[in-house]
């Protein structure tokens, strides 16, 4: 699914209520009063399976991965308000013409907002389905003017372990560092979010700009980012320093390559009790696909 | 210490075995109000293992606690805090079957063979079945000192389960919890060594007087 809103055709019934999701959940939860175990948190009845409906906020916002904040699921949000927000500037470098450092509210006037609603899939065998509020990255990047060297970008999120307690973890080499091949950055899916549900983002789902690249694994799509560069060589990211074999650049969605960990054929949506297919490039390979023509997916994982 | 009779059997033990009921009773009513979280399944699956894990490391406390303590009427609690292991462990497999993989047998199968940590997390659990199998009366009459010997894979098994959780910690660096339980095996299991060489080395001069020596 890709549905993507402008500004001027969004109203406000369109971001959705939540009141309803909250009725569907009581819902399921007199259902599931029947099963042997579990109601609420485990709707046993609840098999949607093909549907995308958006994931309710209060699950998008409580259950991330955001390292930097802390481990396991509940604790970013938990720090989440040590983050402060602004001001905020982002640099942008490398192989480009016009390189420069901007204020997170210049950024916003350049680039208007609208909302899409994406799926989004972890690579720990979750999903949820986000209406994310963003620009596209390439209307950002080409201001910058890269030049014919510019063959990757590199995402640097922030390093401040006062404001990100999970950095006083001497696991990983910070910063945070994500990439993207530079059609891959440039391709029209590919987002710059800064808030979901028509609010802005919170601290744990990666204010005030977070990437979102739909058709890959959760952890590229990087968080508070503040440094953007155009680099000629493949960047290392944070994961493939840190666990090589089992995080690579690419990290599309693909329910062929499994994780050593973690199966891929299937993924639980979040809110659902049984899991669901996985689909190739997470359900855009219409969209996406033509960018690996003739590579070797399995080998470039 | 000396719980006088009847209060052991008929208060402290039952006591124990209430308090042991309760993570259970904890995740049963989290379920029920909703409070356990976006995924659920997730919590109610790692949380069971990992309560399967305490029981083991507290049933291999028994001995250690007695040898330090002399507190003989611990020993009464061993089989009821292996049996709870058991039953947490055979819950931990469950939710997992049937909660998160919804008896897919074919990716349950290809989970244990391909993923190291969920092959030994299930050797674990199958290395525990002939021990709950053996733990009533009548099995440890029978089997005599094979009963001893055959126990004795509690070791190896709750390495694997510690293993087990080192190996699915997410992304090999978040290690807290993983460590804690290692070292308080390593802890239980290094008591046992010194234990063994202490009794090795008193056993040479007692077999010359024709003695002989164990240790459990």
């Amino acid at each position: 699914m890709i549905f993507i809103k402008h500004p001027h055709d969004l109203r406000d019934h369109d971001v959705t209520d939540e009141a309803l999701y909250r009725q569907r959940r009581q819902f399921l939860k007199s259902l599931g009063g029947f099963a042997l175990l579990g109601a609420g948190g485990i709707p046993l009845l609840a098999n949607a399976a093909g549907e995308d409906e958006p994931t309710p906020y209060e699950d998008i916002t409580t259950y991330n991965n955001f390292i930097e904040l802390g481990q396991g699921k509940q604790a970013p949000a938990l720090r989440a308000d040590k983050l402060r927000t602004s001001p905020w500037t982002v640099t942008v470098d490398g192989e480009c013409e016009k390189p420069g450092k901007l204020l997170l509210e210049d950024i916003l006037k350049q680039n208007p907002t609208e909302e899409r609603i994406y799926r989004l899939r972890c690579v720990e065998g979750w999903s949820m389905v986000v209406p994310w509020l963003g620009f596209p990255l390439a209307g950002l990047l080409k201001r910058f003017e890269p030049t014919s060297k510019a063959k990757y970008v590199r995402f640097e999120s922030l390093y401040d372990p006062e404001q990100m307690p999970g950095q006083k973890s001497r696991a990983y080499d910070w910063p945070y560092v994500e990439g993207l091949r530079i059609d891959e950055a440039m391709h029209p899916l590919t987002l710059m979010a800064t808030g979901l549900y028509g609010k802005n983002l919170p601290g744990q789902c990666g204010a005030p700009l977070r990437l979102v690249v739909p058709w890959k694994y959760g952890y590229k799509s990087a968080k508070s980012i503040v440094r953007i560069s155009f680099v000629e060589e493949l960047p290392t990211t944070l994961w493939m320093a840190t666990v090589p074999d089992e995080y690579g650049f690419y990290a599309n969605v693909n329910p062929q390559v499994s994780h050593p960990r973690w199966s891929q054929r299937k993924e639980r949506r979040i809110g659902e009790f049984r899991k669901r297919d996985t689909q190739m490039f997470n359900g855009y390979a219409e969209q996406v696909a033509s960018l690996y023509s003739g590579m070797d997916l399995q080998e470039n994982f | 210490m000396h719980i006088r009779e009847p209060y052991f059997s008929k208060l402290f033990k039952p006591a124990v075995f209430a308090l042991a009921l309760v993570p259970l009773a904890l995740l049963g009513w989290g379920v029920w109000q909703d409070t356990l979280g976006a995924n659920p399944i997730e919590t109610v699956t790692r949380s069971l293992g990992e309560w399967g894990l305490r029981f083991l490391l507290l049933t291999l406390l028994v001995s250690t606690l007695r040898r330090a303590t002399g507190w003989v009427q611990v020993l009464r609690l061993r089989r009821m805090l292996g049996l709870f292991a058991f039953f947490y462990g055979t819950l931990h497999l469950l939710s997992y079957v049937w909660l998160d993989q919804f008896f897919d047998w074919e990716e349950i199968w290809l989970d244990i063979l391909d993923r190291p940590f969920m092959t030994v997390g299930m050797l674990a659990f199958v290395l525990m079945v002939p021990l709950a199998a053996t733990s009533f009366q009548a099995a440890i009459r029978r089997l005599g000192r094979n009963w001893q010997r055959l126990h004795r894979l509690v070791y190896p098994l709750t390495l694997l389960g510690v293993l087990h959780f080192w190996w699915l910690a997410d992304s090999k660096v978040r290690t807290d919890m993983p460590l804690v339980y290692s070292v308080l095996l390593a802890l239980l299991l290094g008591e046992r060594l010194y234990q063994f060489a202490r009794k090795r080395g008193q056993g040479r001069v007692l077999s010359r007087a024709g003695g002989s020596s164990g240790i459990a």
